[in-house]
C-alpha cells in the first residue's frame, strides 16, 4: 500500500507535460527524478524490482517487469546506461547497443542514484596498456570467442544475439565481464582476474583493427566467405585454363 | 574360409589358363608394322604394377594403425605413390610396348563387319610385342585389386562397430578430483552461480574425449533432475560432459538469464550446430540436432570441500553413432 502511495506521489511530482515518456526529456536533472521517469516502471521503487506482472503498474500505466537494482552498483548502472541498453522499450526484447537516451550529466546523476540504492561495485578502471595481447587472445578464446567470435565480430546463441564488440569501450568491456548482461554469463574475479581482463581488453583494442594479411578481410567471419571467394577464383582460373588448352589444340 | 580359398584358386587358374583366342586373320596383310619384343620394358612394367600394389597394401597397413603420428600424411603418400606407379606403368605401355602406327584415313564406323575386323586386327597387332601377356595381366590384376582394396578399406571408419569399448572408457570413477586447466582442484564454495567452468579428470589427458566436463552452479530449488540423480549435485553444482552428443564439438556457450521472468532460461549450447541443452533438467535437448542429453557426472564433496566424481557418466560420452544408445558405459566404481 505504501508503494502505491509513493507511486502516486511520484507521478504527481513529475512535470505534467512530458511525464515519464522516454525520449521526451525530463527537465529535472536529478538522478532520482530521472529514475522515476525512466526506470521505476520496471525496476520498482528504490530499485526493488518488479518481479510479476500482477504487481502494481508503474507510472502512467506502463506495465513493466524488471530485476531489482539494489546491488548492481555504479558498475551495472554505468554499463547499461552508457551502452544504451537501458531504458528498454519492451522488457521482452534483447537490449542492443544504441546511442544513449541520456547525456553524460544525466547518466552520471542516474549512476550515482542507482549506486546509492545498495552496496554494489564501483565503476572499474581497466588498464589495457598493462595487458599482454597474446595472453588476452588466449583468455578471449577460452571464455568469450564461443559467442563473440575470435575477432569479436559477434555471433548468435539460441534465442539471442551475441553483439560485436568493436563499439565497446574498455570500461564497458570490463563492466560487461563482471555484470553478464542479458544471457551472457557473469565472470567473477576467481575466473578472470583483473590482470587477465586488462589483457583481454588489450587484445580487443587490437581486434578492432586487425592486420588483414590477405588484404581483404571478408568480414572476418571465417571459412564460409573465404571458401566462397577461393572457389569463385579457382573456378574462373580453371575455366581460363580450359580455354587456353582448347585454343592451342585447335591450332 | 576354405570355400573362399577354393574360389580364389579357381579364379586364378581360370585367369591364367584361359584359352587364347585363335589367331584369326593371320593370312591378312598387316596394317601395323611388326615390332620387336621389348623384354626390359615388360619387366619394368611388371615392377611398376607390383610397386603400385605394394603402395596400396602400405595404405591399408598405415590405415590399420590407430595411433600413428602424421597418419594422414602417410596415407596420402601411400595412395599418391600407388597412383604414380600406375601412371608410370601406363607411360611404359604407351611409349615402349604398344606398336603405334599413324593412320591417314579416319577410323571407319564400327558397325561395318569388315571395319570391325580391321579394328580387331589393329588391336591384335598392336599387342604383338607383349611376350608375357598372362604374367603382365596378372600383375595388372594385382595392382587393380590392391588399389581397389585400399580405396574400400576406409569404409571401416564410418563407425566403430568392431571395437567400441574405448569410446566408453572415461577417466571418471568414484573419488577422481575435478581440476581446472592449470590442474588446481575445485572447491565447492568457490564455484559461483551465473557462470560456467570447464573441469578435467585429475591425472587424465585434456584431449581425452571422456575427460572435460562443464560445471555450473544453480540454486538447488531450480534443478529438476530425475529422482535417481538427486544426490549427484552437492550445493546445486551440476556437471555434464563437455562433448556435444551430436558431432562431438565442445560445449562452449552457457546462456544465463539476468532476469528469468522475461528472458530465455539457462542453457548449455554447442557453437557448431546450436544444439541446446537445459542444465537444470538433466541436459535435456531443447533445440538443435543433438539426439540425446549430455551425459551427467555424479558429484560429491570430500572432507576438504573439494569436488570429486561419485562415479562414471550417466551415458556414453561423445558424438552419437549407430547403437550408441543401447549400451551403458562401464562403471568401475
Amino acid at each position: 500500500m505504501t508503494r502505491l502511495l509513493v507511486l502516486v506521489v511520484l507521478a504527481l511530482g513529475l512535470p505534467t507535460s512530458a511525464a515519464g515518456q522516454p525520449g521526451l526529456g525530463v527537465k529535472s536533472k536529478s538522478g532520482k527524478s530521472l529514475y522515476s521517469a525512466y526506470c521505476l516502471s520496471c525496476h520498482g521503487v528504490d530499485g526493488s524490482g518488479v518481479t510479476s506482472s500482477s504487481e502494481p503498474r508503474g507510472v502512467l500505466d506502463v506495465r513493466g517487469l524488471g530485476p531489482p537494482l539494489n546491488d548492481v552498483g555504479a558498475l551495472g548502472a554505468d554499463f547499461y546506461l552508457t551502452t544504451g541498453y537501458m531504458p528498454l522499450e519492451n522488457p521482452h526484447e534483447q537490449p542492443r547497443h544504441t546511442k544513449s537516451t541520456f547525456d553524460k550529466q544525466e547518466i552520471a546523476a542516474l549512476v550515482k542514484y542507482v549506486a546509492s540504492l545498495g552496496h554494489g561495485p564501483a565503476i572499474p578502471t581497466p588498464h589495457p596498456e598493462r595487458g599482454d595481447v597474446a595472453a588476452g587472445l588466449a583468455q578471449f578464446t577460452e571464455h568469450c570467442a564461443g559467442c563473440h567470435q575470435v575477432v569479436a565480430e559477434g555471433g548468435y546463441v539460441t534465442n539471442a544475439v551475441a553483439p560485436p564488440l568493436h563499439n565497446a569501450t574498455p570500461v564497458q568491456i570490463a563492466e560487461a565481464v563482471r555484470v553478464g548482461p542479458f544471457l551472457m554469463p557473469r565472470f567473477p574475479k576467481s575466473q578472470i582476474s583483473d590482470g587477465q581482463l586488462d589483457s583481454i581488453i588489450a587484445y580487443l583494442q587490437l581486434a578492432k583493427h586487425p592486420d588483414d594479411r590477405g588484404g581483404w578481410s571478408l568480414g572476418r567471419i571465417g571459412p564460409v566467405p573465404e571458401g566462397l571467394v577461393t572457389w569463385l577464383i579457382a573456378a574462373a582460373a580453371l575455366v581460363g585454363c580450359c580455354l587456353v588448352i582448347g585454343k592451342r589444340f585447335q591450332q | 574360409m576354405s570355400v573362399l580359398r577354393r574360389w580364389a584358386i579357381a579364379l586364378f587358374v581360370l585367369l591364367l589358363g584361359r584359352k587364347q583366342r585363335a589367331p584369326r586373320l593371320a593370312d591378312r596383310e598387316r596394317i601395323v608394322p611388326e615390332g620387336a619384343p621389348d623384354q626390359p620394358a615388360e619387366w619394368l612394367l611388371l615392377a611398376l604394377l607390383l610397386a603400385a600394389a605394394g603402395a596400396s597394401v602400405g595404405f591399408i597397413v598405415v590405415y590399420s594403425f590407430n595411433h600413428l603420428g602424421h597418419q594422414t600424411q602417410y596415407l596420402g603418400l601411400a595412395l599418391g605413390l600407388a597412383f604414380a606407379f600406375v601412371a608410370a606403368a601406363f607411360l611404359v605401355v604407351a611409349k615402349r610396348l604398344i606398336v603405334s602406327e599413324e593412320l591417314e584415313h579416319e577410323y571407319p564406323l564400327p558397325s561395318h563387319p569388315s571395319a570391325r575386323e580391321e579394328i580387331e586386327q589393329l588391336v591384335d597387332e598392336s599387342g604383338d610385342r607383349f611376350t608375357r601377356k598372362r604374367l603382365l595381366l596378372a600383375g595388372a590384376g594385382t595392382a587393380a585389386g590392391a588399389i581397389g582394396a585400399a580405396l574400400v578399406v576406409p569404409v571401416l571408419s564410418l563407425g566403430p562397430f568392431l571395437d567400441t569399448d574405448p569410446f566408453y572408457d572415461t577417466p571418471w570413477r568414484r573419488g577422481v578430483r575435478l581440476v581446472d586447466e592449470a590442474g588446481r582442484p575445485f572447491l565447492l564454495d568457490e564455484v559461483e552461480p551465473e557462470t560456467f567452468y570447464t573441469a578435467y579428470a585429475e591425472g587424465a589427458g585434456k584431449e581425452q574425449i571422456g575427460s572435460p566436463i562443464v560445471v555450473v552452479r544453480f540454486d538447488p530449488a531450480e534443478l529438476d533432475l530425475p529422482a535417481a540423480r538427486s544426490d549427484w549435485t552437492p550445493g546445486g553444482v551440476v556437471a555434464y560432459s563437455k562433448i556435444c552428443t551430436h558431432a562431438g564439438c565442445a560445449i562452449a556457450i552457457f546462456r544465463k538469464p539476468t532476469f528469468p521472468a522475461v528472458e530465455p532460461g539457462p542453457a548449455l549450447i554447442c557453437p557448431c550446430h546450436y544444439s541446446t541443452f537445459d542444465p537444470t533438467r538433466a541436459a535435456k535437448v531443447t533445440f538443435g540436432p543433438a539426439g540425446r542429453p549430455l551425459p551427467q557426472l555424479p558429484l560429491a564433496v570430500d572432507g576438504k570441500g573439494q569436488l570429486r566424481a561419485a562415479g562414471n557418466f550417466s551415458g556414453p560420452v561423445g558424438p552419437s553413432w549407430w547403437g550408441v544408445r543401447t549400451r551403458k558405459p562401464r562403471n568401475p566404481s
